[in-house]
């Protein structure tokens, strides 16, 4: 295996030393920060001058400067054309990120997105004038709801988080409107961190249900932990482990029963889309990805969009804004209107229609049969990772999986060697690697993705760095672990050093040493 | 489909060497019950230019603030965005990567958003910021759950000027949260006195300058008045652009400051997504929400960054977190920080200094026309006009003669007839004077 990626490392070499004390290492350039660059004076962009005329500021002009630095367009484009080349991305290569589906962004979704007429809409014109917006919203809704089989969704919230907030408020109401105060929420130990953040934060106690040997959900568990004030059930489905809950319609049978409503969280809704409809199984709300499943970029960690569908029970209580279709057209309702029960805004305007653009576009390209295959593909990806994997990494559980395969570190066992060192030596084979430690309920956990996007030499390429991995690790060769990765932009970061004395922005020179 | 990677062929040699009959088979474990009956009612797959004509004949049915006069603000505003910004961000290595989980294959992230939080941190004098939230009304609720951590309250003063939008998220949070909201009634002209309503309870003061209305006021005495009570100063401001020209949030003694930053680099997209700024004092840092990226060093010694202090945060800390936000904003973030490196100290106060010499021309513009009131005396690039008529009419009457003559603040408060007259209306740099001549003129004629 070539592991050079085109370049040897030479420490030393290249002969100048930028500022950070770094030097280039062939074409992997070191980049100073912004502020480093600075020549008072310059500027990137041209104006005309200001016409003169009395302030109307009332005594408040800001006293000093800003502080910015200035560069000119050039030195712009290249400072973050040179920063764009120190990350690893999904057009450069697979990213098998578990629980996070890195599969292809189309670019003419990209193209759509910034048509004049999206793009340059303004979220508070009159009605009249963005007729054709509506109707993209309306017309995404409509394959949501399609998609779910469930009859309502609110499109704002702003990603997956802020959906499960949603969600969660949308069934408070829900329970106050009955007269009802349930206080707890039941998480199963592999969820996500964000699920028990958000019930924290609507006001709930959070209680964590034990998994099954066969990484599910414990049904009997949950049974004795269900009562009179539990509100809701947050449970991923597909799981964290990358497995169909199979019981999951006694799972729902049991929560109703209870009383409570069962939150899917939908961040997994890409192994089954077009193929199973969560309404089907008994889902009282879930949020959906936009950035996950229907592919709108990640951009470095966000923006994401997280619409929530919603059942009948729960619709009347969802969040301001939403289309309506009457006489005139499409509406927006903004406030609650005649006997809506809405609970109210959950953010400014009206979700983020850049990406209800993107994520329409991919409904579109895929269609009813696209995405029935996409869901496949996803599936069939990551059993063949699971099936040619399964003699050299240690699968967590019997297959098969879904769109994720879930490896423990037993293969690791007496080799020295961690899930991180492995993981980190996955960058020195040119892969990002997958999601780590997650989820909590397997030990060293390795959990990876791979998506529909990847064919099969690609595959099989990724299959065959892995088993080498696994068998330099069993050969003993655990220092070629430990100093991974030798050949990225950087090697292993001191993040102890980073949280004990944070440096979270520049200074001058000369202030940081007044501060030191 | 193009989208998709296998042949026939392809699956079912891996199908083979998997050892299963079909794809139906790896679905094994889905109940019989969840099963689809009947194939959903949704169209087959579409060309690439197929699917470009539809969409584009949706976005044909709008019309863009481009091709008519736009005078709108309110919290979203029509800036000139160099070209530099969008081409960078299409880069698909920022445009098509994960959060910078593995800080090694992630410096570029890493780096600029390092960038952004120096850049929030001086525009708004604060002493620390976050790499971004979702948009400025999230960030606004989240400073203040971040007071009521702080101060161990539950009660929450909001400025009758702050924006409508981000008062109904902070009431929604808060009736869920478990805090209470005491909104001061509207305040148009700038002259509530927030201070009375602060007691031994009260966790912060949520004010917004420019306000909703496009006022500016010195927070100070107020700040020093949360302060003597225990409470916090948190200060909102929605045009990023005023930071400019205006006395800043930490000059006024903010505690905690949230902005909405679309007005730098981002397009107004029919309101997002958007980048909300985050900044406070260095002492509360452990409180905040969001994620951090701080400067370390790698085993060569090499400086680098990573993302820190995540013990805060969900995927750690879970119910115990500050803040349930996971992905956030990246990419707007990256945007922001790109145009205001072009734009640099001397374009950024260029920039507002022109906004806001507009904003006095077209409010004198719009002052003479008969039965018009201009109400504000202070403003930045934006102010309330109090027209002799309802204003919603006469905005969509304007809206056919080509004029986005501004938000009638009927839209965001339908049940106060009072206010029914008045429009909120902003100018900025892409605004010629021939277009506020004939926006004028056209309101002389409809009234």
């Amino acid at each position: 295996m070539d592991r050079s990626q085109g370049r040897a490392a030479r420490p030393g070499a290249g002969a100048t030393t930028e500022p950070g004390g770094a030097s280039h290492r062939g074409l992997q350039l070191e980049e100073p920060l912004l502020f480093e660059q600075d020549s008072p004076g310059r500027s990137g962009v041209d104006f005309p001058a200001a016409p003169t005329a009395a302030d109307r500021l009332g005594g408040l002009r800001r006293k000093s400067g800003v502080g910015l630095p200035g560069l000119s367009e050039p030195q712009v484009i290249r400072h973050f054309t040179r920063l764009s080349q120190k990350n690893y991305a999904i057009d450069a290569g697979l990213y098998p990120l578990g629980s996070c589906t890195m599969k292809h962004n189309p670019r003419l979704n990209e193209k759509l997105a910034r048509l004049p007429g999206f793009a340059e809409l303004h979220p508070l014109q009159p009605m009249s004038t963005v007729q054709g917006a509506l109707a993209l919203m309306d017309e995404l809704a409509r394959w949501l709801k399609t998609l779910t089989g469930m009859p309502a969704v609110a499109l704002s919230p702003a990603a997956g988080a802020h959906g499960e907030l949603c969600g969660l408020v949308a069934i408070r109401a829900a329970l106050e409107d009955r007269g009802e105060s349930r206080k707890r929420v039941l998480v199963p130990e592999s969820a996500h961190g964000t699920n028990p953040a958000t019930a924290a934060a609507c006001g709930f106690s959070v209680e964590s249900i034990p998994a099954d040997a066969r990484g599910r959900v414990d049904l009997g568990a949950l049974r004795a932990m269900l009562g009179p004030d539990v509100a809701a059930l947050m449970l991923t489905n597909p799981n964290t482990c990358g497995l169909f809950e199979n019981e999951v319609v006694e799972i729902a049978k049991a929560v109703h029963d209870a009383g409570a409503f069962f939150y899917c969280d939908g961040a997994n809704f890409n192994a089954i889309v077009g193929r199973v409809r969560p309404a089907d199984f008994g889902i009282d709300a879930m949020h959906i990805n936009l950035h996950k499943t229907f592919s709108t970029p990640h951009g470095g960690g966000g923006p994401g969009s997280g619409p929530v569908v919603l059942s009948a029970a729960l619709a009347a209580f969802a969040p301001l804004p939403y289309v309506v279709h009457g006489p005139d057209g499409f509406r927006l309702v903004e406030m609650a209107e005649g006997t809506a029960k809405s609970f109210g805004r959950l953010k400014g305007f009206h979700g983020q229609m850049g990406m209800f653009v993107r994520a329409l576009a991919y409904m579109m390209s895929h269609g009813r049969d696209g995405l029935h295959q996409a869901a496949g593909d996803a599936v069939l990806n990551a059993n063949y990772l699971l099936a040619r994997l399964k003699g050299h990494l240690t699968p967590a559980f019997e297959g098969p999986c879904m769109h994720e395969a879930l490896f423990d570190d037993r293969f690791l066992k007496d080799t020295g060697v961690s899930t991180l060192d492995f993981a980190k030596a996955m960058i020195d084979y040119g892969y990002h690697p997958m999601t780590m430690y997650f989820p909590l309920v397997v030990h060293g956990a390795l959990l990876m993705e791979p998506t529909e996007s990847e064919n099969r030499d690609s595959l099989d390429r990724f299959i065959a760095a892995m088993r080498e991995l696994a068998a330099r690790a069993r050969a003993g060769d655990a220092a070629f672990f430990h100093e991974a990765p030798a050949l990225a932009p950087r090697r292993r970061l001191d993040e102890t050093r980073a949280a004990r004395q944070p440096v979270l922005r520049w200074r001058p020179p000369t202030a940081r040493r007044v501060a030191e | 489909m193009r989208y998709l990677a296998h042949t026939e062929a392809d699956r079912r040699a891996m199908l083979k060497e998997i050892g299963a009959p079909s794809i139906e088979s790896l679905f094994r474990d889905v109940p019989e019950a969840a099963q689809l009956r009947a194939p959903l009612d949704l169209p087959d797959r579409m060309t690439e230019l197929e699917v470009d004509r539809a969409i584009s004949a949706l976005a044909a049915k709008n019309r863009s603030a481009a091709t008519m006069a736009c005078f709108l603000g309110a919290g979203a505003y029509r800036h000139h965005v160099p070209a530099a910004v969008d081409h960078l961000i299409q880069r698909g290595e920022f445009l098509t990567s994960y959060t910078p989980y593995q800080p090694e294959i992630a410096q570029g992230t890493l780096q600029s958003l390092f960038e952004f939080q120096t850049q929030v941190a001086l525009l708004t004098e604060m002493e620390v910021a976050n790499a971004g939230m979702y948009d400025g009304s999230t960030a606004c609720v989240e400073a203040v759950m971040m007071a009521n951590r702080l101060t161990r309250r539950q009660r929450v003063v909001v400025s009758g000027g702050l924006h409508p939008h981000y008062r109904e998220t902070i009431e929604t949070y808060g009736r869920f949260g478990g805090f209470t909201v005491v909104s001061a009634d509207l305040d148009v002209e700038g002259r509530e006195n927030l201070a009375d309503l602060i007691d031994a309870d009260t966790s912060c003061v949520v004010v917004q300058n420019p306000s909703f209305f496009g006022q500016l006021r010195d927070h100070q005495t107020l700040g020093a008045a949360a302060r003597a009570a225990g409470a916090l100063l948190v200060c909102v401001v929605t045009e990023a652009v005023s930071l400019g020209l205006v006395t800043p949030p930490g000059a006024m003694g903010a505690d905690i400051v949230a902005c909405e930053g679309q007005s730098l680099g981002n397009a107004l997209g029919f309101g997002g997504p958007y980048v909300g700024l985050f900044a406070t004092r260095e002492k509360f840092l452990r409180q905040m929400p969001g994620r951090l990226v701080g400067e370390t060093v790698d085993v060569e010694n090499r400086r680098g960054w990573v993302l820190t202090l995540s013990t805060r945060e969900q995927h750690i800390r879970r119910e115990k977190a500050t803040s349930n936000i996971c992905t956030s904003s990246g990419l707007c973030a990256l945007a922001f920080t790109i145009h205001l490196a072009l734009l640099g100290e001397v374009g950024l106060a260029r920039l507002a200094e022109i906004n806001h010499a507009l904003a006095v021309g077209l409010a004198d513009r719009l002052a003479a026309v008969p039965g018009v009131e201009v109400l504000n005396n202070t403003f930045f690039n934006e102010f309330t006009v109090r027209l002799p008529l309802p204003a919603a009419p006469v905005v969509e009457a304007l809206a056919e003669r080509g004029i986005l003559a501004g938000v009638p603040v009927s839209r965001l408060y339908p049940n106060r007839p009072d206010l029914a007259g008045l429009v909120v209306v902003a100018a900025t740099e892409t605004n010629t004077k021939a277009e506020m001549d004939h926006y004028a003129a056209a309101l002389a004629e409809v009234l």
